[in-house]
């Protein structure tokens, strides 16, 4: 059967005979349609590769070339900060780090562990080292310690072949030659924190510090500089294969300050006991000389980060230490506030100099009784007088008739309750209250205010350095505004005159009758503050005290007769304040001095600002081009650029030096 | 010339240096090309130097050069003969590396024999070859028509893809299958057994599926959506992409890929050279790499057509195959086309073991080539008439 199949194939296929192999004509025309499929496949194959290389090239080289590129930031040194004779008050410093190297070292644990044995490591350097090396790759170092002294590192180095992949790196940490003594104003630096890293990617670095308070904070910016950036070929796992493409970063800018550490040093002296606040300014061109808030801190304690006792002690203590009382501490002005209102009062046309106010010791208002803070009262006093014995009833008519949308006018003016533009953080603006003011935090503005008002008490809140800008633009009848950072622009520079501030809406002659008065508050018999005479030959000063309640005192008290503030409770007692500048002739300098309870402006305040004005005028820090020759250290010699014409170094006034037109 | 041809057939004083002569040396030539470009890659693959990767694979294309004008001296009767021992030393071997075999990313592919890594399926690939054109050649074509007798031969085919799937290696029992198909179909499968036997395919297919390693039906899920995986199973197939794009056209240069150098390319001295290749030299390069693998499938093809003879024909149409499904699931895996599998690119890739099986099969291809004429197997045929 089977015999006879093939049998009858074999006939079907007999008239092909010439072709020997039967199978082959199959064979050959399945083995063709073999090699068009292999043809087309391969044909295909080459069209997606013409895709993916050719035309869509582009997008997958995009892609390659973030692949394998990786840019790194240079973190750029911090620019210092100096006073203004180039002493430096911010500074780098070198901060010695061990690093260690995971893939440098069999034992990581155990590398740690010897390590620990030289070089203490607390639970909080563990946790940290514990979590870096989670999310580091192998190839980047951890830092075990920062902060290394000689000592330390001496025995990391001795002990070197039993800390494999140790090694020692040098990084920057902020020092603060001053400490204390300019905290408030230089600030301190911190680590960046997760918001300030997703500002800003330079901050992601290692080493690089925030600036958290004063020119720190305010000048971050200028300070920090421009990063420099590396890019690497690195390879699928990060390695770093080779460098592409360096820009060198700019270091950061190296920011002068108007302030003279010497005099500052003075300053701090003068109030150290206290808890306290000074301002000396350079009332023609606002340059800020000394700022002294006391207690203070140490700044450089924030560079590591500050620990929590300290913090709770620093928080807690009622002297606060951490505010910059000049700029942020708001006392009511008291006395110090009478020029304000004076000024408000002459300008309204209601009152001239000359006109008398009879002085009873008190006055009687709706019912209030408002007493003079003499008892037995001045008797009829005109503007002078009422300046010179700081005659409260004189002020409060004055304000009684002039109204309080008026004398908070006058006092804006002078920058008082006002948001001055210095380059500090966190400044407090104060406040002169107005009815509208009042009503807008829905309470009914009684006159009473507005008269308690006229001796800047009641709501009336400024600070420091508002009262050195007041004495400043009273000094010299311009809009003076105080600041920090040397060459502030073009124009107002080391060598600026009042003439680059506007000058204030404000009749000389006022003025002068306001100057007239401070002078006598200071120089003539019976004035409040005979304590701030200086001692100088050819130089006098006008001022103006300032005694500032922080309580209400009782009719009880009053009466009783034996009522004396300073047995009170210290947190009780009242602000002393004292404002003044000098020479009176040539206003050069203003001083603000503010003592917190330290009972009267004339007793506490006075005498302080009159030594910090004669430590001002000796040292003469705005017509010297090198700091006087006493107990401060020698500014280093790069520093301190000396002024294209400085004049001549003058001990005395710089008579000439200033227009007299605010005469 | 009849009379040469009478020499050639039967004469047993065929002399070697004539058989030399008649060898195609033109193809040779293109197989010199293509080790060519895989030692210059693999130059590039280690970073510019011959070591770890170009220098031994040189040397073991001398040793394959070698193995290959031997094998092509060799007359299809000896072939016939050894057919199937090397068969069955193939299923020892495939079943030997299931046992003792070491492991290479979660499949079982080497044996360790005498200090040599083997890798028994791509020796199986080529003794499948022979035993399929001996077998086809002892039934002749007539006997194709009778069903009975392809059912040997597919067992032959199903044992190796068992057990190359059980390794598992997805791509190369692909490519035994492959091979198997098209032999059977070239030896004159008739039409309707082919229709017979593609009916239950999709349930196969679905059958295979629900029966594959988790890594491999990744492989699988991530072709189909690389970008959903992408620092995992995607991530080849990404880098292989992404790598080849910014190639272009005319690429990074030579020893300036910067995928490949930088190692974002996995495996780029193995199963993803052609990516390496292509980064560097750009499409212009990669396009003139596929038209000579091309020309080297073409030409195999052409020498199988050329053949008077059955096993010869069957022979060199297997070893083409072989070739041509090695580039083609190499060169599709690398651009994404197939899900990804352990198969190199013939000659390019680093690999000895792929290597001495290559050039064996284009031994066993340039031997059809050299006795294309001899009438070896046709007597009986013709003496059944």
């Amino acid at each position: 059967m089977r015999l006879k199949r093939r049998k009858r194939e074999n006939q079907r296929l007999m008239p092909i005979k010439n072709q020997k192999d039967p199978a082959q004509g199959v064979f050959t025309r399945r083995a063709l349609l073999l090699m068009a499929v292999q043809t087309g496949a391969l044909g295909t194959l080459a069209h997606k590769l013409y895709t993916l290389q050719v035309k869509d090239g582009d997008r997958y080289a995009r892609m390659a070339a973030s692949n394998r590129m990786s840019k790194r930031y240079l973190a750029p040194p911090r620019g210092r900060i100096v006073d203004r004779y180039g002493v430096p008050l911010a500074n780098n410093k070198e901060n010695w780090r061990a690093l260690l190297m995971p893939e440098e070292t069999t034992d990581v644990a155990g590398t740690i562990e010897r390590f620990s044995t030289m070089i203490p490591l607390d639970d909080r350097d563990r946790a940290r080292i514990a979590r870096e090396m989670r999310h580091q790759r192998r190839f980047v170092p951890v830092m075990l310690r920062d902060f290394l002294s000689w000592d330390e590192m001496a025995r990391i180095e001795l002990n070197a072949p039993s800390l494999p992949g140790v090694l020692i790196d040098v990084g920057t940490r902020r020092v603060y030659p001053e400490g204390e003594l300019l905290a408030h104003i230089v600030g301190y630096v911190a680590p960046p924190n997760e918001k300030d890293v997703a500002r800003s990617a330079l901050l992601a670095l290692p080493g690089m510090r925030v600036g958290r308070a004063g020119i720190e904070q305010s000048q971050d910016e200028k300070l920090r500089g421009t990063a420099g950036s590396v890019e690497m070929e690195v390879n699928a796992i990060g390695r770093v294969m080779s460098e592409l493409n360096r820009e060198e970063g700019a270091a950061g800018a190296e920011i002068g300050l108007t302030i003279d550490r010497g005099l500052q040093q003075k300053v701090l002296n003068r109030i150290a006991d206290q808890t306290a606040s000074a301002v000396v300014m350079d009332c023609r061109n606002g340059e800020v000389l000394a700022m002294v808030s006391t207690p203070s801190f140490d700044p450089s304690l924030f560079d590591s980060g500050v620990s929590h006792a300290q913090w709770v002690e620093w928080t807690n203590n009622e002297r606060t230490p951490l505010i910059n009382k000049t700029v942020a501490g708001v006392y009511p002005p008291g006395s110090t506030f009478k020029p304000a209102v004076a000024m408000a009062g002459l300008q309204s046309g209601l009152f001239s100099p000359s006109d008398r106010v009879f002085c009873p010791g008190h006055l009687d208002v709706g019912g209030t009784r408002f007493h003079c803070w003499s008892r037995w009262g001045h008797g009829s006093v005109d503007l002078h007088q009422a300046l010179k014995y700081s005659c409260d009833v004189y002020f409060y008519e004055m304000a009684r008739r002039v109204g309080m949308d008026r004398i908070a006018e006058t006092a804006h003016q002078f920058g008082l309750g006002t948001q001055l533009d210095i380059e500090l953080p966190h400044i407090r603006s104060g406040l002169i209250p107005t009815p509208a003011w009042r009503q807008a935090h829905h309470h009914h503005w009684n006159g009473g205010d507005t008269i308690v008002s006229g001796i800047g008490q009641g709501f009336v809140q400024v600070t420091p350095l508002q009262l050195a800008t007041y004495t400043s633009r009273l000094a010299t009848g311009r809009a003076v505004q105080p600041h920090l950072v040397r060459a502030l622009n073009r124009d107002i520079g080391p060598q600026a005159t009042p003439d680059h501030w506007p000058a204030l809406d404000m009749p000389a002659k006022y003025l002068e009758a306001l100057r007239s008065g401070m002078f006598a508050v200071v120089n003539e018999p019976h004035g409040t503050a005979p304590k701030a005479k200086l001692n100088l030959p050819n130089i006098t000063m006008a001022g103006k005290t300032g005694s500032a309640q922080v309580r209400r005192v009782s009719r009880a008290m009053r009466e009783s007769g034996h009522f004396n503030s300073a047995n009170l409770p210290w947190e009780y007692r009242p602000h002393a304040l004292f404002i003044c500048f000098a020479p009176y002739e040539n206003p050069q300098y203003a001083v603000s001095v503010v003592i917190e309870h330290g009972n009267t402006g004339a007793d506490a305040a006075a005498p302080l600002a009159r030594d910090i004005m004669i430590d001002t005028l000796q040292r003469d820090p705005a017509n010297r081009t090198t700091p006087a020759p006493d107990p401060i250290p020698a500014p280093s010699p790069d520093a301190a650029p000396p002024p294209a014409s400085g004049p001549a170094p003058a001990a005395t006034s710089g008579e000439g030096d200033v227009p007299p037109d605010t005469e | 010339m009849k009379f040469h041809k009478r020499l050639l057939r039967d004469e047993p004083s065929f002399r070697l240096l004539s058989k030399l002569w008649r060898i195609s040396w033109l193809y040779v030539l293109l197989i010199c090309a293509l080790a060519g470009v895989g030692y210059v890659t693999l130059y590039s693959a280690a970073g510019g130097a011959p070591y770890p990767f170009a220098a031994p694979q040189a040397a073991r294309f001398a040793v394959g050069l070698v193995l290959m004008i031997t094998v092509a001296m060799l007359p299809p009767k000896i072939l016939v003969r050894g057919a199937w021992p090397l068969y069955f030393v193939s299923i020892i071997l495939l079943v030997a590396v299931l046992h003792m075999g070491h492991t290479g990313k979660g499949a079982e592919r080497w044996l360790m024999i005498g200090g040599l890594q083997v890798q028994p399926s791509e020796y199986a690939k080529v003794a499948l070859v022979l035993a399929l054109a001996s077998w086809f050649y002892r039934i002749n074509y007539r006997r194709m028509g009778n069903p009975l007798w392809l059912i040997p031969p597919a067992f032959m085919v199903l044992l190796p893809v068992v057990l190359v799937l059980k390794e598992p290696n997805l791509g190369t029992a692909t490519i035994i299958g492959g091979i198997g198909a098209t032999l059977f179909f070239a030896a004159g499968m008739r039409l309707w057994q082919i229709i017979l036997l593609l009916l239950p395919v999709p349930y196969l297919a679905k059958f295979a599926y629900t029966h594959l390693h988790d890594y491999q039906r990744a492989r699988i899920t991530t072709f189909l959506n690389p970008e959903s995986d992408p620092l995992g199973a995607g991530y080849n197939i990404i880098q292989s992409k992404i790598a080849l794009g910014s190639g272009g056209m005319w690429g990074q240069g030579y020893l300036h890929g910067s995928q490949g150098q930088l190692n974002f390319l996995p495996e780029k001295q193995t199963d993803f050279i052609f990516t390496m290749l292509a980064e560097e030299w750009g499409f212009a390069g990669a396009i003139a790499v596929i038209g000579l693998l091309l020309l080297l499938i073409l030409g195999g093809m052409v020498m199988a057509i050329r053949s008077r003879n059955r096993f010869g024909r069957l022979v060199a149409l297997g070893i083409s195959m072989n070739f041509f499904l090695y580039c083609l699931v190499n060169l599709s895996m690398v651009m994404g086309a197939i899900p990804v599998g352990g198969v190199p690119l013939p000659l390019v890739s680093y690999g000895g073991s792929a290597m001495l099986n290559v050039m064996l099969g284009f031994g066993l291809l340039l031997s059809t080539w050299v006795h294309r004429d001899s009438r070896f197997g046709e007597i009986n045929e013709e003496d059944t008439q």
